[in-house]
C-alpha cells in the first residue's frame, strides 16, 4: 500500500497540476490589472471633471481637515460613548420584548399587547423624530426624575428605536429554532425557562448574528442624529468647523470617523459567521 | 411492581382516534416493543406518555403515580422518563460531553465535575470517548444517535422510551446502535421500543405489543407473536413485513 512518503504523483497529475497553476497565476492577472483600469479610469474621470479643482478644495483640503481634526475627535468620543450605551440598553430591551412576545405565560398577556403595540410604533416611526419628541419632549414633562441631560436623552431616544427593530430580530431568532430541540429538551426534564436559556435562545442569537451586527452598524451611525437636539457630538463638530471657514472637508474627516469603526466591525462580524460554521459543521471554509 | 401501567389510552387526532383506548404494562426491568404500521400511533403513544402531548383520556400511572393527573409537575415526570427520538435531536450548539451533562447538571443539580466524569464514563462505554469534544454535525448518523440514548441514559431514568431510533439511519449504522440498546438491556434498562425492526425486536424484547386501529391489537412475549401471530390483523402485517 502506497504511503504519502512513497507516492510520486503521476505524470497526468503533475501536467494537471501544472495546468492549474498556469490558470490561477492567469486569473491573477486579469484581477489585478482589471481593478488597476477600473480604479484608474474612475478617478481619471473624475479628475477630468471641470469642477473637479473646486470640489478638491471644498472637500478634501488638507489644511481643513488638520484644524478640524481635533474637535471632530473630540465629537466623536461622544458618539462611541452613545454607542456603547445604547448598544448594551438596545440588547437588554430586545431580549425582553422578544421573549415577552414568544413566552406563553397567561400572566404576561397585557405586557406581551404592551410589547406588540411597541415594537409596531417605535419601528414604523423615523429615528430622527424619536429624537425630536424625546429630546424636547422629556424634558418638558417638568417631571421629578426625568433626565434632561442630554446623553441620557440621546441614549433613551436610540434605545426606544433600535430596541424595537432588534426585538423582531431577536424574536426571528427564537422562532427559527425548531421546535423539536424544545421539545427534546423538555424530554430531559428541561423547564420551559430553562430550554429557553440553554437550548433555544443560544441557537437563536447565534443564528441571527449578523443582521444583529448590521443593525449596530447602523446604529454606530446613527447616533449622529443626535446633532438635531443640540450635541455637540462628531457631525455637529464638523458642522461647526465647516461654517466657520466655508470648507466641507470637516464632514469628510467625520465620515472618516464613521468608516474607521464601522469597518472593522464589519469584518468581526464575518469572522464571528464564518468561525460559528466551521465549528458547528465542521466544514473547511475558506 | 410495575414501572408502567396504561389503561384506556386515548388521543384524536384531526377528527381521528389515533390512540382508541391502549393498555400497556411495564414491569422494572422489562423490554416492550411497540410495532405497528406507519401511523399506527406507536410515536404519539410514546409522547402521550412523556407528557410532551395532552392525553384525551385515559389514565397512566408511573410507579405509583397518576401522571395524568393535570396537577402533576409534568417536568418532575420527564425527569424520570428518558427519550430517544427519530431525527436524534441532538443540541447543535453544545459539544457532545455537554449535550450529555446539560441534564445532569441543571435539571438534576449535579456539579460539573462529576457530570463531566459521568458522562466520560458513558461515552466510553459505549465506543464514544474521542468524540466528546466533537460537535454533533460532525459526526454520523449513528454516532449521533448513540450520543442522543447516551445523554438520555445519563439522567438514569426509571424508564427509557426509544422512537424509531434507526429509521434515519443508512443500513449500516444501524448495527451499532442497536448493538448499544442490547447492552442497555444487559444492564437491566425498562425500555418501550417503537420499532420497525422486527429481528431487533425478536432478539431484544421480552414482550412485542402489536398496535392495530388505535388499540393493542395482540401482544405476547416476542417469539411466540412474531413467529406464531394469533391474529388474522397480525398475520397479514407481518406477512406484509416480510416481503419488502
Amino acid at each position: 500500500m502506497a504511503t504519502a512518503a512513497t507516492w510520486h504523483r503521476s505524470v497526468d497529475q503533475r501536467e494537471r497540476d501544472r495546468y492549474r497553476r498556469r490558470r490561477s497565476a492567469r486569473r491573477g492577472i486579469v484581477a489585478l490589472a482589471s481593478t488597476v483600469v477600473v480604479l484608474g479610469l474612475l478617478g481619471w474621470g473624475v479628475a477630468q471633471a471641470p469642477g473637479w479643482p473646486s470640489v478638491q478644495q471644498a472637500y478634501f483640503d488638507p489644511e481643513q481637515a488638520r484644524l478640524a481634526l481635533p474637535e471632530v475627535a473630540g465629537g466623536f468620543v461622544f458618539n462611541i460613548k452613545l454607542f456603547l450605551a445604547a448598544e448594551a440598553a438596545i440588547l437588554v430591551v430586545a431580549l425582553v420584548v422578544a421573549l415577552v412576545r414568544v413566552v406563553p405565560a397567561p400572566a404576561l398577556a397585557p405586557i406581551r399587547l404592551l410589547a406588540v403595540v411597541y415594537t409596531d410604533v417605535f419601528r414604523g416611526t423615523p429615528t430622527i423624530l424619536v429624537i425630536f419628541l424625546v429630546g424636547f419632549g422629556f424634558p418638558a414633562l417638568g417631571l421629578q426624575g426625568v433626565p434632561t441631560d442630554l446623553f441620557w436623552l440621546g441614549l433613551i431616544a436610540l434605545t426606544l428605536s433600535y430596541g424595537a427593530y432588534v426585538a423582531e430580530v431577536v424574536r426571528a431568532g427564537i422562532m427559527s429554532v425548531h421546535p423539536s430541540q424544545a421539545l427534546s429538551a423538555r424530554a430531559l426534564g428541561l423547564s420551559y425557562a430553562q430550554s429557553m436559556r440553554r437550548v433555544v435562545l443560544p441557537q437563536g442569537l447565534r443564528r441571527v448574528m449578523p443582521p444583529l451586527l448590521n443593525d449596530f452598524v447602523s446604529l454606530q451611525k446613527d447616533t449622529a442624529l443626535v446633532a438635531v437636539i443640540g450635541v455637540v457630538e462628531a457631525l455637529r463638530a464638523a458642522q461647526v468647523r465647516s461654517s466657520a471657514d466655508f470648507n466641507f472637508t470637516p464632514y469628510v474627516v467625520a465620515a472618516a470617523f464613521f468608516i474607521a469603526v464601522t469597518v472593522p466591525f464589519a469584518r468581526f462580524a464575518d469572522w464571528l459567521a464564518l468561525r460559528q460554521l466551521r465549528r458547528e459543521q465542521g466544514l473547511a471554509v475558506g | 411492581m410495575s414501572v408502567l401501567r396504561v389503561k384506556g389510552l386515548r388521543k384524536r387526532y384531526g377528527g381521528r382516534d389515533v390512540l382508541a383506548g391502549v393498555d400497556l404494562t411495564l414491569d422494572s426491568g422489562e423490554v416492550v416493543c411497540l410495532i405497528g404500521a406507519s401511523g399506527s400511533g406507536k410515536s404519539t403513544i410514546l409522547r402521550c406518555l412523556d407528557l410532551l402531548e395532552p392525553v384525551d383520556d385515559g389514565t397512566v400511572w408511573l410507579g405509583a403515580l397518576d401522571i395524568t393527573d393535570p396537577r402533576v409537575d409534568a417536568d418532575e415526570v420527564r425527569r424520570q422518563i428518558g427519550l430517544v427520538f427519530q431525527a436524534y435531536n441532538l443540541f447543535p450548539h453544545l459539544s457532545v460531553l455537554d449535550n450529555v451533562t446539560l441534564a445532569p447538571r441543571r435539571v438534576h443539580g449535579q456539579r460539573r465535575r462529576p457530570a463531566r466524569a459521568a458522562a466520560m464514563a458513558l461515552l466510553d462505554r459505549f465506543g464514544l470517548a474521542d468524540k466528546a469534544m466533537s460537535y454533533p454535525d460532525s459526526l454520523s448518523g449513528g454516532q449521533q444517535q448513540r450520543v442522543a440514548l447516551v445523554r438520555a441514559v445519563a439522567t438514569r431514568p426509571r424508564l427509557l422510551m426509544l422512537d424509531e431510533v434507526t429509521s434515519a439511519l443508512d443500513p449500516e449504522l444501524v448495527t451499532e446502535v442497536l448493538t448499544m440498546v442490547a447492552e442497555l438491556r444487559e444492564a437491566s434498562m425498562t425500555m418501550l421500543i417503537a420499532t420497525h425492526e422486527l429481528s431487533f425486536a425478536r432478539d431484544v424484547a421480552d414482550r412485542v405489543c402489536f398496535l392495530h386501529d388505535g388499540v393493542v391489537h395482540e401482544q405476547g412475549p416476542a417469539r411466540e407473536l412474531l413467529d406464531a401471530p394469533r391474529q388474522r390483523r397480525t398475520q397479514e402485517f407481518l406477512r406484509r413485513f416480510r416481503d419488502r
